[in-house]
């Protein structure tokens, strides 16, 4: 272990910066990220050849899975290898700039000239851009439309009495169909901020103060942690859930099993590739009964950033400002089923498809919120909060003191 | 009567006496390459084992001591507080406490299972066909990665899966056991898996040990009348000491440092239950980015093994 830990952290040491080198004409640079291997084959790289044209700077792609990903980037930034261009979730930004491993990219914009406003969203760390979203995916709550017309539920759940309802119904219907499904994997604890904290943000609630510090103990988040606890105790919540991980949501909603969950609109054509009997909808996170005002829905990114040991960050500003062009930002939009990062861009399989038109039409409506982004070791604080969750809903603690549990523990972080 | 007084070794005179050495010309070189000609068959290993090894762990150790590196571009000597943080933390206490059982009942289990098997694949009642083909199906779990056991047994063990099923359709159940997911069970069913897992290096190697000893023992102990589990505590076990000790104390190591089947399987938790000292020092480097804690719980698990490598290297040295 301590050779491991070790050599993957001297690894960078002998492989120099960020690569960029001359080729032909143009320049070459290195691009990291996990898209490819989601979009459809040769896609990815059929943009860059694209881009190549009009540039004469060669991209290569260093793809990977999203964790693998993650890891080269962090480790890179350890030992300042990042690649010049490089894939970005807004959960590493705090730790990327706190290194400084990646470009302040409101200088650059302001250096190229760059309009900023076509852009839908920036993550800025201490009012400097780090991360420009490229693709956002929002996370709305699909229902099985049979299972809940079996359980005698017409029409979608919009509030939390509703939802609580209709899951009581469909566990009901026995056959190991269960009303709702709630990742809690310690190893991804992103079930946090898409399947729990969506609950806050659907009613308006935040988690955070307004200068950014954790305020767990708040109403808002007390009132969302009670309801999960209560449809926890009323037995409508699928089994599995400790040690859950995104995709088993994803398998058991795909296989009939689940009335209701929450998830990315990106998993739209895999449940349809998987399952194309499954008959689901897609609609806002229900909020409280009460509740009469923007409703939040979470989102995550394909974010895109510039290495700052990058040896020229003008063609690695080229191709950033390609992918966040109206028309290249469109066709990835498009190929990635996300919304665009350019507000000028609309994606094409909304004018062709019901259920991306009501995702789109949703994605005007909402607010998409994620409080998680530009946080300090996001996803320490997201597996810190599914722990005292836990232990909450093991029996082991009450609501209160898992709030204020949670609440220390950021707070040591912060 | 004369004598000759041979000269006792070169360099001696013929009386015995020390005679100053003197260097032929043009055999100076051929002697210095002669004397280094080992160092430089052996200079591939040793320099790797430099790069991959000794400077890795030197690294981690200097880490170790130092307040934040990496994140902190100008970190500090801070002495043992690292280690102190590490010592002194219940996640510690837990990781030892979790590792300490999933490490000893693999190893056990390992022991006992992969000689069982190995015995019953050595004995003579079985056609050398069916032998061969039990040995295949024995030493499956062997020859899948660990992601692909973990990506198995997630399945298997799923609430919905086919463990559950079984159990449910035989009525030893009520099929809805959370094999990983229960605070109670996630331990025994990691454990179970990376016994699975592990055995047939057990089982191979103690069959390799089997198939050497020699024959006449089992003879000359069933001469003088002594049962078959007499034979097995008195010949047997004897005879494989050996590799019954090198296989434990290797297996104890590897167990130890068990990372990617417990991250792919339950990921330390639910709760904190199957918290190992792997993951506790992986969440502390790439969850929280505190390299330097992480460094100080790396060189604490590097300490425990090398007590178990000393013991090893002084048992091998031993037989030899």
């Amino acid at each position: 272990m301590t050779a491991a830990v070790g050599a993957l952290l001297l690894g960078g040491f002998w492989s120099g910066g960020p690569a960029l080198v001359e080729a032909g004409g143009g320049g070459s640079l290195e691009f990291q990220q996990w898209w490819e291997p989601e979009l459809p084959d040769g896609e990815l790289r059929a943009l860059m050849d694209q881009f190549q044209e009009q540039s004469g700077i060669d991209v290569e792609l260093l793809s990977g899975p999203y964790a693998s990903t993650k890891e080269q980037v962090i480790a890179g930034a350890a030992t300042g290898t990042i690649p010049c261009v490089v894939g970005l979730d807004g959960a590493w930004i705090n730790e990327l700039a706190g290194f400084g491993a990646i470009a302040d990219l409101s200088a650059i914009m302001g250096d190229a000239g760059y309009d900023d406003s076509q852009l839908v969203s920036q993550v800025q760390v201490d009012g400097a851009t780090y991360m420009i979203p490229v693709v956002n995916f929002i996370y709305p709550m699909f229902t099985n439309d049979d299972l809940l017309e079996q359980a005698g539920v017409s029409d979608v759940p919009s509030t939390r009495s509703e939802f609580a309802d209709a899951a009581a119904a469909v566990t009901e219907l026995g056959e190991n169909s269960s009303g709702w499904i709630l990742p809690l994997s310690l190893e991804t604890p992103n079930g946090v901020q898409n399947d729990v904290m969506a609950w806050v943000w659907a009613s308006g609630g935040l988690m955070l103060t307004d200068d950014g510090q954790p305020d767990l103990t708040n109403d808002s988040v007390r009132s969302a942690i009670e309801y999960i606890q209560g449809l926890w105790d009323a037995g409508v919540i699928a089994p599995g859930s400790f040690t859950m991980k995104e995709q088993d949501k994803v398998e058991e909603f795909t296989n009939g099993r689940v009335g209701m969950m929450i998830d990315s609109l990106a998993h739209i054509n895999l449940i349809r590739e998987n399952n194309p009997d499954l008959t689901f909808s897609i609609s806002a996170v229900p909020a409280e009964d009460d509740y009469t005002g923007e409703r939040g829905i979470p989102y995550a990114s394909w974010g895109i950033g510039i290495s700052e040991n990058c040896d020229n960050k003008e063609d690695a500003w080229q191709l950033v400002e390609f992918l966040m062009s109206a028309d290249v930002n469109t066709t990835l939009s498009s190929l990635s089923f996300g919304f665009p990062g350019n507000t000028e861009s609309v994606p094409d399989f909304v004018e062709g498809d019901e259920l991306f038109q009501a995702a789109f039409d949703m994605y005007q409506e909402v607010n998409p919120t994620n409080e998680f982004v530009g946080l300090p070791v996001a996803e320490e604080l997201m597996r810190a909060f599914g722990e005292e969750l836990q232990s909450l809903l093991n029996g082991d603690q009450s609501v209160d003191e898992m709030l204020e549990g949670a609440q220390e523990r950021w707070m040591e972080e912060f | 009567m004369t004598s000759t007084v041979a000269s006792a070794r070169p360099g001696t005179g013929s009386d015995g006496v020390l005679a100053p050495y003197v260097r032929r010309p043009g055999r100076g070189g051929a002697a210095l390459r002669a004397r280094l000609t080992p160092y430089a068959y052996v200079s591939p290993t040793v320099v790797l084992m430099i790069v991959l090894i000794l400077i890795p762990v030197v690294t981690v150790i200097y880490y170790s001591v130092m307040d934040n590196v990496i994140v902190n571009k100008h970190p500090a000597f801070v002495r043992f507080d690292n280690y102190t943080e590490v010592l002194t933390s219940p996640e510690f206490r837990t990781a030892i406490k979790n590792t300490s059982f999933f490490t000893g009942a693999s190893v056990v289990a390992h022991l006992v299972i992969g000689l069982s098997f190995a015995m019953l694949l050595n004995t003579e009642l079985l056609g050398p066909g069916v032998k061969a083909l039990f040995r295949a199906i024995y030493v499956l779990p062997w020859l899948f990665t660990v992601a692909i056991i973990a990506v198995v047994w997630r399945l298997l063990l799923n609430p919905n899966g086919i463990v559950n099923y079984l159990l449910s359709s035989t009525g030893l159940s009520d099929g809805d056991i959370e094999w990983l997911s229960d605070p109670g069970k996630a331990l025994f069913a990691v454990t179970f898996i990376n016994i699975w897992a592990g055995y047939p290096f057990f089982m191979m190697s103690l069959l390799a040990g089997l198939q050497g000893i020699p024959g006449d023992l089992y003879e000359a102990a069933m001469v003088d009348g002594a049962s078959g589990l007499r034979r097995f505590v008195h010949v047997t076990l004897p005879q494989l000491k050996p590799i019954i000790v090198a296989m434990v104390v290797l297996d104890i190591l590897w167990t130890t440092q068990q990372f990617a089947l417990i991250w792919m399987t339950t990921g330390g938790g639910p709760l904190d239950r199957t918290e190992m000292l792997s993951t506790y020092t992986y969440k502390w480097a790439f969850s929280r980015y505190e390299y330097s804690i992480a460094s100080a719980s790396a060189v604490v698990i590097l300490l425990l093994s090398l007590v178990l490598a000393v013991f090893y290297v002084r048992h091998q040295k031993a037989r030899d």
